[in-house]
Order: structure tokens, then sequence, then C-alpha cells
């Protein structure tokens, strides 16, 4: 087997609220195959928004080790993180948190603007704006776009780039069912036709069930692999 | 099918899906593109009009052929401007007060400028080719001075080639008053051969006055009507062509008795017979009356600038200081409100990889972009205001136009703005991720 792409061992996080240090991680051990697609699953407040917004550069770690694609995340700074996020994360929120201002086209074209990238995109993203359906809607902005829409214009928006790994946090918070299923059956065709890896937070044991494997957090610790 | 060349860029640009909405962006895009046509050697236009084509110019096309990055400033530059056209009221009143700033100041220097020149094209149709005067005064005859004999009047007039000398007298009550001139007619038109009347004639009596026609635009007057100067009551005699002096002259006598400067005059005009003759009758004069101011009337003239009334340079300085702060303070409130508004799109961005540098980059984008609208705008309003000024008002400011100035006030409404967009900028450049994300 190859050397994982997510590698993570031993990772606490506290925060201070106020005067109290809330222990958000409390010793998270986990690795992810390169091509993986994973779901997490867990109740509320049980870490998984933490271990997300760390894999993802948003915040670091308090201690432990925790290397992505090959780099060590503990010691990155602000800018390393910040070049973490426009080179190797890509995000899909719940919440789509598309840019309202401005079009579908330029919702994903900002996100290769950021990253520097402002050539030709490569021939597979075509495929890609094909399976999402979303071709006939790039020149809408998202208050014309009905959420499962948005969500999949979010999602090319979080691959256009061909990040390592692609952070996926209740994707299907916000959709009905018919919508959740699609963007879940997209996931997973991007996952196996391009090879993305794929980490899911998720509530819902039927949308963690579109996953190659499923890890269980409570209380900051992954409970069940 | 790529796009590889300006030619099909150029094309691409015109059948895009959204042609309608995004004309005026797209626009923008071609004359961008334009400008980089020294990069491009080789035109081809053309290419397949699918849908898949339409696909790869969004995300891909607006890139030259060299590479230079077209795309970067035009995305960007968009997002700018849907920003500031998300929020309309806002932009607008932010342009506004861009705007007035601007206006503010062009407005000052422009009457500065425009009474300026006024003075000096009075001075001119005096018809003088000398002035003697104190030696204390500037390029403006002192205000209130009756500080030279009367009897110099006939002195200088004996000299040789002099063929006119008429004293003059200025009066004012008070700060911002227009002075009052008083002079002696008769000597006065062999200087310039004499008012041009529109209504009435020279004085008759003691307590008459001759106005020129914007004074009597200005105050309703017509000859015969009284009027009050000097808390005294004068008739208008004649109203003249402006152009002359003063706009309001009366009898000098009349004058040096009212304020009590009797045989005292401000300075003495003096017209030689020929220019040529100018210096050597400078020089003679200066012999005879050492103590004394004796200068080419051109060389007054030159000197009227806005350094010659006092502190009037500094006013205009103390109001471009307003203006800064106007700008720094509605930009700063306007910037500061959108930084709150956006906060979770600058979260997004902060996900997608944006750098400090990048978001601030947005926002002092913006604020430009508000500045320079304003800074038109308020050019556009300075023709206005000097419309109503000049046109409409009939005050007794006149209101230059001048174009030296608008980059100036540009750049100090955009010094302004910048300065208001620094805090919030940074304030969003330093936001945290997180919280953005989740704020609601």
């Amino acid at each position: 087997m190859s050397d994982p792409i997510i590698s993570i061992r031993n990772l606490t996080k506290s925060y201070h609220v106020g005067e109290v240090d809330v222990q958000a991680l409390r010793g998270v051990d986990l690795d992810v195959q390169r091509g993986e697609f994973l779901s997490i699953i867990g109740p509320s407040g049980s870490g998984k928004s933490t271990l997300f917004h760390i894999i993802g550069g948003l915040t670091p770690p308090t201690s432990g080790s925790i290397s992505i694609d090959g780099r060590d995340l503990l010691g990155m700074s602000e800018s390393d993180r910040t070049n973490l996020r426009k080179e190797r994360v890509g995000f899909v929120f719940q919440k789509y948190n598309l840019l309202p201002t401005l079009t579908a086209r330029d919702n994903i074209a900002i996100a290769r603007d950021i990253a520097g990238k402002n050539g030709v995109p490569e021939p597979w993203f075509e495929d890609v704006v094909e399976l999402l359906g979303i071709s006939k809607r790039l020149g809408h902005k998202p208050r014309a776009m009905s959420g499962g829409e948005q969500q999949r214009v979010a999602i090319a928006r979080a691959i256009v780039n061909r990040p390592a790994i692609l952070l996926a946090d209740e994707p299907t918070g916000n959709l009905d069912t018919e919508n959740s299923n699609a963007v879940l059956r997209l996931l997973r065709d991007l996952n196996d036709r391009l090879g993305q890896t794929v980490l899911m937070i998720t509530h819902n044991p039927e949308a963690a069930a579109y996953g190659h494997r499923i890890v269980t957090m409570r209380d900051g610790r992954i409970v069940e692999t | 099918m790529l796009i590889h060349d300006l030619g099909q860029l150029i094309s691409a640009l015109s059948f895009s899906g959204e042609r309608g909405r995004n004309r005026t962006f797209n626009l923008l895009i071609k004359s961008q593109l334009l400008c980089q046509l020294s990069y491009a050697p080789i035109l081809r236009w053309g290419c397949g009009r699918s849908e898949r084509a339409d696909i790869q110019f969004t995300m891909a096309a607006r890139v030259n052929p060299r590479g230079y990055p077209i795309l970067l400033v035009a995305l960007i530059n968009r997002l700018v401007v849907e920003n500031l056209k998300h929020r309309p009221i806002r932009t607008l009143l932010s342009v506004l007060a861009i705007a007035i700033q601007v206006t503010m100041v062009l407005t000052l220097v422009g009457v500065s400028r425009g009474m300026l020149d006024e003075q000096a094209r009075r001075s001119r149709g005096i018809g003088a080719d000398i002035v003697v005067r104190n030696s204390a005064g500037g390029a403006l005859l002192s205000m209130s001075a009756g500080n030279l004999l009367e009897g110099f009047v006939p002195f200088i007039q004996k000299q040789p080639h002099v063929v006119a000398a008429s004293g003059v007298l200025l009066y004012s009550s008070g700060f911002l008053t227009a002075p009052v001139t008083g002079i002696d007619i008769a000597s006065f038109s062999r200087l310039n051969g004499g008012f041009r009347f529109e209504q009435g004639g020279p004085f008759e009596q003691p307590y008459d006055l001759i106005v020129d026609d914007y004074f009597a635009h200005q105050n309703h007057l017509r000859v015969g009507d009284h009027t009050q100067l000097l808390n005294q009551s004068w008739r208008v005699c004649g109203i003249v062509e402006p152009g002359i002096l003063a706009r309001t002259e009366v009898p000098l006598e009349t004058l040096q008795k009212l304020t009590s400067n009797t045989g005292k005059i401000s300075a003495v005009y003096v017209k030689v017979d020929s220019p040529k003759e100018i210096q050597p009758v400078i020089a003679e004069l200066k012999k005879r009356m050492p103590a004394y101011g004796i200068v080419p009337m051109e060389e007054l003239i030159s000197q009227i600038s806005v350094n010659s009334i006092p502190m009037l340079k500094e006013f205009i300085d103390v109001v471009i200081g307003l203006g800064v702060l106007i700008g720094f303070l509605v930009v700063f409130l306007s910037m500061y409100t959108a930084v709150l508004e956006r906060t979770r799109e600058i979260g997004v961005l902060k996900a997608l990889g944006a750098s400090p540098a990048y978001i601030v980059s947005i926002l002092l984008r913006e604020t430009f972009l508000l500045a320079i609208c304003g800074s038109i705008l308020g050019i556009a309003i300075t023709f206005g205001a000097r419309w109503l000024i000049n046109d409409v008002i009939h005050g007794s400011l006149i209101q230059a136009v001048v174009p030296m100035w608008w980059p100036i006030a540009g750049g100090i409404a955009i010094v302004g703005a910048l300065l208001g967009a620094t805090y919030p900028g940074l304030k969003a450049a330093r936001q945290n991720a997180i919280e953005a994300l989740s704020y609601e």
C-alpha cells in the first residue's frame, strides 16, 4: 500500500473560550489513502468540524502530528496554510458559500485566480462540468440557482485546481433527498473517475454509506473505523 | 477547442452566453485585450460557437497568447464592480460624498482663480502703464489705506512722457466687503478713454455712484436708484461695462471726506506716451520719490496670485485637509460596513486560499473605483456650481475652470479614500477564516 495522503497521529486541539479550555480533539489517529472516499460521522461536538478545519489548514493543531500530501502541518505558518488551501485542498460547505455577486462561472474561475492559475484549465474539467450538469447554468448568479445547482457549482469550484483532497462538510445538509442523492453520486463519481480523495463529514448514515470507509468520532476521538 | 490567441479571445467574448447582462464588462475586457495587441502578432478570428467553447472561454480564455494574466485582473475587477453594484445606495452615497469633496476643492480653487483673473483683467482695464504706491504695498492695493499724498498726482503729471496721472482711493469697511473706489473721473478717463456707460453717465453730485453691470445685476440697481454704501445713501448715476478698476466708483473727494482721508490717496495710476518710456519714467520717478513703490502695471498684474491674498493659500490648504477627512470618513464607514456585511464571503475567499494581500486588494480596488467615479462626478458638479455662481445667483464671485487642478483634486480624493479603506482592509485580511465562515 502506498503512503497515505493524510496521516494523523495523536492529534489534539484545544480552544480557549473565555477562561475555559475546550478540548476539541483528544488524540486522533487516522490514515487516509490516496483516492479514498472517507466518511466521518459523529454527533455534534464530537470534533468532526475541528478535524476538518485542521486538515484543511484553516486552523493549526495544538499537538500531535499531521501530514497532508507529504507536508507537515504542525509547524506551518499562516502563510504556509494559506498556500496549502490554495494548492492542495478543496472545500465544499453545507451552505454552498458561493460569492453572491458573481456568476457560477466566475465563482469557479476565482478559485483559479486565487491559485494563480491563469491559463486554460485542463481538458478533464470540461468533462467535470458536463458531469455536474451545470454547463447551462454557468451564466447565472447563485440567487437564480437551486440549492442543488449551487452545491454542484461549489463542487466544481472545489476541484477546479485539482486539489489533493476534497473536504466536504455536510454537503447535503441543506438539500432535499433528490438533490442530496445527486450530489453524493457526483462526489462518488468524481472519486471513481478522477481518483479524487474525498473526506466527507455527515450526520446522515445513508450519506456516509457512499464512502469507501466510515469513521465515527465521539468526544474528540475516533471511536470506530 | 482551446483558445490560443487574441483574435479567438475577442471572438469568444462576442458570443459569450451572458451577452446582454455582461456587455459592459465584456467591453471592458475587450478594451483590455486590445491594449495588449502588441503581444498578439497574429490575429486569428473565429472559433467554434459551441456550448463547450463557451465554457472554455469562461474558464480560461481571457489569457493573451503569451500568458499574461489578463484573467486575474479582469476577474478581480469584475468582483469589485459586482460588489459595488450589489449595494447601489451605499455606492452612490460614497461616490456622492467623494464628489462633494472634489467639488469643494475645485470650487474654492476655481473661485480663487476666477477672482484673481478678474482682478488682473480689471487692473489691465485701468489703462495705466505704471503704478505709484506706498512701498509696503503687495500685489493688491491696500484696502483701507490713504497712505499717499494727493499732491503727488500733479507732480507726476508734469514729468516728461507722462500723458495722464490719476489718484484713486480704495476703501473697504470690513473683511469680505467689496471695496469702494474713489476716483477723479476726469483724470481717470484720460488713462483709458473713460468708462463705457450702458446707462446714465458720469458723476453729477457728490453722492453719485457708478457701478458696473455685474454689480447692478447683483443688487437689482438701475440708474436713479439709491443704495447704501459706507452707511450713506448713494444715487446710481451710471452703469458701466465691467472690466475697469472696480465694481463701484464714487467721487474721490467724497470718499476722502467720508473716510477721513482728505488729501490722501491709495495709488497713482500713470500712463506714458510710449511703452518704451515706461522704464525711463519709472527710473526718473524713483529718483525723485525714493520712498515709494513704483512698478510697471504688468509687473503688478503678474504678481496677482493666490499668494498675494493674505491667508488664501492657508484657507485652500484647510479646505483640502477637510476634503481628505471627508473622503477618509465616508470611505471608512462604507468599507467598514462592507467588510462586516461580507464577513462570510471573506471567509470563503480565505478558504479558497486567498492571501491577506488579495483580500485587501479587492477592497482597495473598490475604494479606488469609488474615488475615480467620485472625482469624475465632482468635476461635473463643479461645472454646475460654476453655472450657479456665475450665471444664476449673480453673486459677486467669479469661478474659473481650472483643469490643472482636476488630477490634484482627484488625487486628494483617492488618497483620502485609500486611507479610509486601510483599516477595514486590514480588518478583513485578519479575519479568522473559521469564524468568518460561520458568520450569519
